[in-house]
C-alpha cells in the first residue's frame, strides 16, 4: 500500500504533466504486476465496486476516534472529504504497510459480502495499522472515491517510458472493457499483438493563424477554400474490420462515438479519415456548446445518442487502400475522398463532405469569413491545393483565418481568486447583462484572462473595497465597473441560467468610460445566436 | 448576581474591579497584551503592560507607546485585584494573563501551544477555576506530529529541491513561525534568506535568541546567487511580483491549516508543513484539564462546536465573540481588510 499510497500522495501534489508522469513511471517501474494492472485500472476509473455503506463507516470512524458521532459529523462537514476525515481523527500507525495493491483490492471485493460486523472488524484493523496517508488511500479505495484520474494520454506516455513500447500502441491497449480482476499486466500490456499496429493513426497536420493580407497568398484558385469547424479535430481509422477514432490529443476515443461503428464493412478497409467530429442536433450542425454533453462522457445512452448525435465533417484521406497517401497533392487526396463519399454504402453513414467553396477572388473569399457564425463555423480553412499532409504545426500550406470575436459590454458581479501566480489577486471574474426590462442582472459568463497585470491589481483593490457578501472563496462586489468580453461564439443552452453560453469568453477591454445603465442586456446577446429559428 | 470578574464588552475583555483590558480590539486607557500578534496587540492604548521579551516587539510593531515589562509570575496589583503573567509558548513573549480578586481566579490564554518549541518559553499550566482559552484548531481532525518530525522534513524538502536546481520558499507568519523555522533549518544544506518583514522582526529577536545567519533580500540580490538556498517569506508575498525573483522556485507553507489537502490546494502551494503554533485538538484537552477549571469559555476558532463537546463531557462550558482572528490570517492572506459596509 505504502508504493501506491505514494503514487497518490505524488500525483495529488502537482499539477505538472512531467512531474505527473515521473511518478507514474517511478510506480511502474517498482510494484508488482498485478499492482500496476490495478493502478492503471482505478486512475482510469475502472474502480472496484464499493463495499460498503457510508453511512455506517462514519459511525464506525467516530468510535474508532472516541468521539460522538456528531463531533465526527462537524468534522467531516469542515474537511470535506470523508476518506480523509477518517484518516485524520482516527489514530493512525507510525509504520507504512508493504501489503499490495492488489491484496488489499482482493480483500475489499470480498468485503461486500461479509457481514457487518465482519466489515468493521477489518475496517478498523486496516485504520489503526496503516500510516496516515495509506488510511487515506485504502479509505478513498472503501468508499469507491478515488477520483484522481489519469488522462490516457499521460498514462501511456508513463507505460512507454517504462516498458519501451509506443505510446499510440500502448493506448490501444488499454482500451476497452478489460477486467482488472482476470487480467495480468503481461497480457494487457507487454504482449505482442498482431492487431496493435491496426490502430496507428497518423500525426495531425495543424494549421497556423493567417498572417499579413489575404492578397499575399498569390492566386486565390491555388486554394481549397473550406469552413473551420468547431468541434474535436479527429481521425477515423478503418483497417482489418475494425474502426478506431483517434482526437487531436491522440487520444483514443472510439467507444465515445458509436454513430461511426457501422463503418467496417461499409468502408473498405485501409482507410483513414480526417475531419472534425461536430454536433449535429436536429439535422442540423450544433454548437460546441452542444458537443459538450458528449465530450465528457463514458457511457453513452441511447438517449442522448438520439438527442445529441455527431457527425463527421471529412476534409482530408490519408490512407486509401492501406497505402498511405500523404505525399499526394490535397487535389488528388481530395478527389478520392470525394468518390468514396460518393459511394451509396458510405451515404448512410454520419460522414459529410467539408465542402470546397469555389471563390474567384479574395473579396469573395473575404464575404464567405463574414458569413461563417450563419454555417456554425469559426471562420475559413485555407489549404493549397497542391500541398501534401504534413506533420505536426508547419507554416505555408495550411492558413486559418477565424473570424473576429463578437464581443459585449457586461457587469462585475462576482470575483474569485486567481490561480498560479495570481492567486493573491481576485482575477477570476463572473460577468451579467441586464434582463428583459432591464432592472435585474442576470450571469452569463466567466472570465479570467485579457488584462494587464497593472489592470488586474487595480481591480483586484477595487474588489476588495467593495465586496457585498462573501460565499467561501467567492465574493459578490457591487455592480459598478463595466467590461467588454469577447467570445468565439454564442448558443442558447439549458444548463446555463442565463439561458445562452458563450464560447471562450475573455475580457477584451475595461470600459472605464460606461456606467453599468449602459451595458448590454441578454437581449442583445441573443441576438447574436445564428439561425436562432433552427434550435 | 454579582458582576463575573472579566466580561466580553465592544472594547475586549474588561475587568471592571481593575479598570484594565485584555487584549483590547479598540483604543483603552489600560491594556495588558498576551503577545505581539496583530490581532492582539493593536493600536491605539494609552498604557500597554506586556512580558519583558515582547516589549521590543510591540514597540517595532506600534511604534512610539507607554509600555510596562512585566516577568513572567511577578504579581502586580491594580485595584485590589492580582495579575500576573505565565508562559503560553505560542511565539517568543507570549503570556497567559493569571487574574485573581477575592480568592477568584481567572486565566486567559491568548494564544497557546503546548508543545515546547525551544525558541518560546515553554507553556506552563496555571491552576484557576475559569479558564478562557482560544480553540483555533479545536476539532479532532487537527493532530499535530511532534516538531522534530517536521523540521526533518522541511529540511529534506529544501535538500531535494537544491537538488533539482531549485530555489526554496518557505512562507510562514513573519513575527513566531518564521523565527521557528529559522531555528531549525539545516544551514549545512545551504543559505538563508529573508523577506523584508521576517528580517526586520527577527533582527528585533537577535537579542534573546541564537539565530542562524540570514540574508535580506534585496533589489540588488541575484537571482543566480539564491539558486537552490531557502527564502523565508511572509504568506502575503506568494503570487506577488517581489516572488519572481526566485524562479524557479518551489513554494511550500508552514501552518496548522496544511494539515487539510484542500487548503494547500486552494493556496496553489506546491507543498504543505503542519506546523502550528496552536495547540491541536488533544493539546487543547490536556491544557483544560491541567488548570482543574470548571468553567471554560471558548474564544476565536471552532468555538460552537468545542464548547459543546466540554460540555459532553460535563464542563460549563459557553463561547464568546471576540475580533481575534487565530491563525486565520496565514490562510487568508490580506492584511487588515476590511468589506464595505
Ligand atoms: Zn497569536
Ligand atoms: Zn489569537
Amino acid at each position: 500500500m505504502k508504493l501506491f499510497a505514494n503514487l497518490i500522495r505524488d500525483l495529488d501534489s502537482t499539477n505538472k504533466t512531467t512531474a505527473k508522469v515521473a511518478a507514474l513511471v517511478d510506480y511502474f517501474n517498482k510494484a508488482p504486476d498485478a499492482d500496476k494492472v490495478w493502478a492503471i485500472a482505478i486512475l482510469s476509473h475502472r474502480r472496484p465496486p464499493r463495499p460498503v455503506n457510508t453511512t455506517i463507516v462514519r459511525s464506525w470512524a467516530a468510535e474508532s476516534a472516541n468521539i460522538p458521532l456528531w463531533l465526527f459529523e462537524e468534522s467531516y462537514h469542515i474537511v470535506g472529504d470523508l476518506a480523509e476525515t477518517i484518516a485524520l481523527v482516527v489514530p493512525s500507525s507510525q509504520n507504512s504497510c508493504d501489503k499490495s495493491l492488489s491484496h488489499f483490492i482482493k480483500e475489499i471485493i470480498e468485503l461486500k459480502s461479509l457481514d457487518d460486523k465482519e466489515k468493521k472488524t477489518y475496517l478498523v484493523k486496516n485504520w489503526k495499522a496503516l500510516a496516515y496517508y495509506e488510511s487515506f488511500v485504502f479509505n478513498k479505495l472503501i468508499t469507491g472515491s478515488l477520483r484522481i484520474g489519469i488522462s490516457q494520454k499521460l498514462m501511456t506516455r508513463s507505460l512507454s517510458i517504462s516498458t519501451g513500447l509506443e505510446e499510440d500502441v500502448l493506448a490501444y491497449r488499454l482500451m476497452g472493457n478489460w477486467d482488472p480482476g482476470t487480467t495480468t499486466f503481461h497480457n494487457l500490456i507487454i504482449e505482442q499483438r498482431k492487431s496493435d499496429y491496426v490502430s496507428k493513426p497518423y500525426p495531425f497536420y495543424l494549421a497556423y493563424g493567417l498572417e499579413g493580407k489575404i492578397d499575399e497568398l498569390g492566386n486565390v484558385t491555388d486554394w481549397n477554400i473550406e469552413h473551420k469547424w468547431d468541434g474535436i479535430r479527429a481521425q477515423i481509422i478503418v483497417r482489418n474490420q475494425e474502426v478506431f477514432i483517434w482526437s487531436r490529443g491522440e487520444e483514443l476515443v472510439t467507444d465515445k462515438y458509436p454513430e461511426f461503428h457501422g463503418m467496417p464493412g461499409n468502408i473498405p478497409d485501409g482507410t483513414v479519415l480526417d475531419g472534425e467530429i461536430l454536433a449535429f442536433p436536429n439535422g442540423v450542425i450544433g454548437s460546441f456548446n452542444d458537443l459538450q454533453t458528449r465530450i465528457g462522457r463514458k457511457n453513452i445512452s441511447k438517449n442522448l445518442l438520439k438527442k445529441s448525435p455527431v457527425i463527421l465533417k471529412v476534409y482530408d484521406l490519408l490512407e486509401w487502400e492501406g497505402i498511405d497517401i500523404r505525399n499526394l497533392s490535397l487535389l488528388k487526396r481530395r478527389e478520392q475522398l470525394e468518390l468514396l463519399l460518393k459511394n451509396p454504402n458510405v451515404g448512410k453513414l454520419p460522414l459529410y463532405l467539408s465542402e470546397n467553396k469555389l471563390l474567384n477572388s479574395w473579396e469573395e473569399v473575404a464575404k464567405e469569413r463574414s458569413k461563417s457564425r450563419e454555417h456554425r463555423s469559426e471562420g475559413l480553412m485555407l489549404k493549397r491545393k497542391d500541398s501534401p499532409y504534413r506533420v505536426g504545426r508547419k507554416k505555408g500550406d495550411w492558413w486559418k483565418w477565424k473570424v473576429d470575436p463578437l464581443s459585449i459590454d457586461a457587469v462585475l458581479t462576482y470575483a474569485m481568486r486567481g490561480h498560479g501566480r495570481r492567486t493573491n489577486l481576485f482575477t477570476d471574474y463572473t460577468f451579467a447583462l441586464w434582463d428583459k426590462d432591464r432592472s435585474e442582472l442576470v450571469t452569463f459568463a466567466k472570465a479570467y484572462s485579457g488584462l494587464t497585470d497593472a489592470e488586474f491589481r487595480k481591480v483586484d483593490s477595487w474588489i476588495k473595497k467593495n465586496t457585498l457578501e462573501r460565499f467561501g472563496p467567492v465574493r459578490s462586489v457591487t455592480p459598478k465597473l463595466v467590461f467588454e468580453i469577447a467570445f468565439e461564439g454564442v448558443a442558447l443552452s439549458k444548463r446555463h441560467k442565463s439561458g445562452i453560453a458563450t464560447r471562450f469568453p475573455r475580457i477584451l477591454k475595461w470600459r472605464q468610460d460606461k456606467k453599468i445603465e449602459e451595458a448590454n442586456s441578454l437581449e442583445d446577446l441573443k441576438m447574436m445566436i445564428p439561425f436562432l429559428d433552427s434550435v | 448576581m454579582e458582576t463575573p470578574l472579566l466580561i466580553f464588552n465592544e472594547n475586549g475583555i474588561y475587568c471592571k474591579e481593575a479598570n484594565v483590558y485584555l487584549d483590547p480590539w479598540h483604543p483603552v486607557d489600560r491594556a495588558i497584551i498576551t503577545h505581539g500578534h496583530a490581532d492582539h496587540s493593536r493600536w491605539g492604548n494609552k498604557e500597554y503592560i506586556t512580558h519583558t521579551t515582547n516589549v521590543p516587539i510591540i514597540k517595532h510593531r506600534l511604534g512610539e507607546i507607554v509600555v510596562h515589562g512585566k516577568e513572567y509570575n511577578e504579581k502586580f496589583v491594580v485595584n485590589n485585584v492580582t495579575f500576573s503573567l505565565h508562559p503560553a509558548g505560542h511565539i517568543i513573549g507570549s503570556s497567559q494573563v493569571r487574574v485573581e480578586h477575592k480568592g477568584e481566579v481567572w486565566v486567559f490564554t491568548g494564544d497557546y501551544k503546548i508543545e515546547n518549541d525551544g525558541v518560546a518559553t515553554p507553556y506552563e499550566p496555571v491552576k484557576c477555576h475559569t479558564f478562557i482559552t482560544e480553540c483555533t484548531f479545536g476539532i479532532p481532525p487537527f493532530k499535530w506530529v511532534p516538531q522534530e518530525q517536521v523540521f526533518k522534513n522541511i529540511n529534506q524538502w529544501w535538500a531535494n529541491n537544491r537538488e533539482e536546481g531549485k530555489t526554496s520558499v518557505l512562507f510562514g507568519y513573519s513575527l513566531g513561525k518564521a523565527q521557528r523555522l529559522l531555528k531549525y533549518l539545516d544551514t549545512s544544506i545551504g543559505k538563508i534568506y529573508t523577506h523584508g518583514a521576517i528580517e526586520n522582526m527577527t533582527e528585533v529577536l537577535r537579542p534573546q535568541v541564537l539565530f542562524p545567519p540570514t540574508t535580506l533580500i534585496t533589489r540588488d540580490t541575484k537571482k543566480k546567487e539564491l539558486i537552490g538556498n531557502i527564502v523565508l517569506a511572509p504568506p502575503s508575498a506568494h503570487g506577488s511580483t517581489w516572488i519572481r525573483k526566485m524562479v524557479p522556485f518551489v513554494t511550500a507553507s508552514a501552518s496548522g491549516w496544511m494539515a487539510f489537502r484542500g487548503a494547500r490546494r486552494r493556496r496553489a502551494i506546491d507543498k504543505g508543513f503542519v506546523l502550528s503554533d496552536h495547540c491541536d485538538w488533544e493539546g487543547l484537552l490536556k491544557a483544560i484539564e491541567s488548570t482543574g477549571a470548571e468553567k471554560i469559555i471558548a474564544t476565536h476558532g471552532y468555538t460552537e462546536i468545542f464548547s459543546r463537546y466540554l460540555r459532553d463531557q460535563g464542563y460549563d462550558a459557553r463561547t464568546e465573540q471576540t475580533q481575534f482572528e487565530g491563525e486565520m490570517n496565514e490562510l487568508n492572506t490580506e492584511p487588515e481588510e476590511k468589506p464595505a459596509p
